[in-house]
């Protein structure tokens, strides 16, 4: 019983000296880099669905549509030539939580596991940053749409 | 014949003094641009070294740094009785791959990043017993592998926290035999072996390695130190393998805390070596590569020309698989140690 308390001291001891030691993220300059540059992002998307509502007379649901699509083509792009990571490693959050981080999210694995093939690779392995995201999105608005229903009955 | 090699609970004695008569090593683009640079046998162009995935860009960077040490020794493969070594890959399949091609006998070793120190003292028990030599013993990792093992896709746009560490591209291969008087001059010399124990102290954050290998490492020191009686004094450096920035830290304060104070200014960490502070490798290069490039490069060159005389080499290994971790197993780490003599005179 000593042995065991005072090994457990031990530990805490330890991981005590863990945290005083290791160096911590830098949280205000993380947040203001993905502030500006997920700002950015919006920005960029709420010219996108302007210019095509004043130019091509889209409405405004086609409009988002269009600036989504534009978007995600972009990132996928970058993310194949190897520029989206570098962004994305300067503005942590704010290339992930935008549509922009849900392309590379789906088109980083494709690429990555392209060495095992089509189907066990690109295919099976697709979806194992997104899948996640997917399953309990789609579940928890399943969820909502269904209180919702109810709740306006 | 039991006591004569063996010394406490944990360290060996190699009595005939397996010799390194050769080392080379094959490093990737990132870590040729570090301060060893010059060093290396081999700096590849690419990271995947012209072959058509990263696994074989590894096993063709291991099958690299074999063949120049064979050359380095004179030596064909024929001559070599056994062949010791491991990676990252699971079922360390680079090692197996470079194993194939070179067609000698191999027995493969899972140490995680500690494999390179595995490699030496297992291979220096083999030949100090005179069951093979010369013994080939290597260890390589490549950081697309380890990425895609442990982490995310390359492309992946995620950030990195401070204490994470950089997997190093790069294999070792050092070639021990008994001494015998038509070698070529060897580099240097096995003394002793410290056998590392599993340690965990809780940790389980895989961003954070060197926290998780540091009680390893101060465990498997204290050992050696309670076994043999000596000074660290004695050694002219006590070199880690990949702690890092934080784990090399944590290993001067436990070791301290278990009263086995170790003098700063003998410390070395291979991962702290290989690469400059500004390429953005935060606390420093890891994996069983980087111990095994540094000593080939860095520290077997020192020793062969005198400036140091007696090292105790150490790698450290966190035995993590990521469905463990997953399962929010903690992170057991281990620790293997040979002491490395010159051979003047």
């Amino acid at each position: 019983m000593q042995n065991s308390s005072s090994k457990k001291h031990f530990v805490a001891q330890y991981k005590q000296l863990v945290q005083a030691i290791t160096p911590k993220s830098k949280v205000g300059q993380g947040c203001l880099r993905a502030f500006w540059v997920g700002g950015s992002i919006c920005v960029l998307g709420q010219v996108l669905i302007d210019m095509s509502m004043y130019f091509w007379r889209f409405t405004m649901t086609q409009g988002a549509t269009f600036a989504s699509i534009t978007l995600v083509g972009v990132t996928a792009l970058l993310t194949g030539i190897g520029v989206f990571d570098v962004i994305g490693k300067y503005a942590g959050a704010g290339t992930v939580v935008p549509i922009t981080g849900f392309a590379n999210a789906m088109v980083s694995p494709a690429m990555e596991f392209r060495p095992e093939g089509w189907v066990l690779g690109t295919g099976a392995r697709l979806f194992t940053i997104a899948g996640p995201v997917l399953v309990y999105g789609i579940s928890s608005s399943v969820l909502v749409g269904l209180i919702y229903y109810f709740l306006m009955l | 014949m039991r006591a004569e090699n063996r010394m406490g609970y944990q360290t060996v004695i190699y009595k005939n003094r397996p010799q390194i008569v050769a080392s080379a090593c094959a490093v990737g683009p990132r870590e040729g641009k570090g301060p060893l640079g010059e060093q290396f046998d081999l700096v590849a162009n690419d990271a995947d070294f012209g072959q058509e995935s990263y696994e074989q860009a590894e096993a063709a960077l291991l099958r690299e740094a074999c063949r120049i040490c064979l050359s380095k020794a004179g030596r064909g493969e024929k001559s070599i009785e056994a062949m010791l070594g491991g990676d990252l890959l699971n079922q360390i399949m680079a090692s197996s791959l470079a194993a194939r091609s070179l067609k000698v006998p191999f027995l493969g070793l899972y140490g995680a990043c500690s494999t390179m120190a595995e490699s030496l003292l297992v291979g220096g028990m083999l030949c100090d017993g005179g069951y093979a030599s010369p013994v080939l013993c290597t260890a390589g990792s490549h950081y697309a592998t380890a990425e895609r093992q442990y982490r995310f896709p390359l492309e992946y746009a995620c950030q990195r926290t401070p204490a994470a560490q950089w997997t190093v591209t790069g294999a070792g291969a050092v070639i021990l035999a008994l001494p015998d008087a038509s070698e070529k001059k060897a580099q240097a010399c096995l003394a002793r072996g410290c056998m590392g124990r599993v340690v965990d102290m809780g940790i389980s954050d895989a961003n954070n390695m060197g926290a998780a290998m540091a009680p390893a490492a101060a465990a498997t020191l204290c050992a050696y130190f309670d076994d043999t009686k000596d000074d660290p004094k004695q050694f002219d450096r006590i070199i880690t393998g990949d702690l890092g920035m934080v784990g090399s830290e944590l290993l001067l304060e436990w070791t301290e805390k278990l009263g086995h104070p170790l003098p700063r200014e003998k410390m070395m960490d291979c991962g702290l070596t290989i690469f400059d502070p500004g390429q953005d490798s935060h606390a420093g290069g890891s994996g069983c590569g980087c111990a095994a490039s540094v000593l080939c490069a860095h520290i077997l060159p020192k020793l062969a020309s005198g400036e140091w005389r007696r090292v105790l080499f150490m790698a450290t290994g966190a035995l993590l698989s990521p469905t463990t971790s997953q399962q929010g197993e903690t992170i057991p780490g281990i620790a293997h140690a040979v002491v490395i003599e010159g051979v003047q005179g």
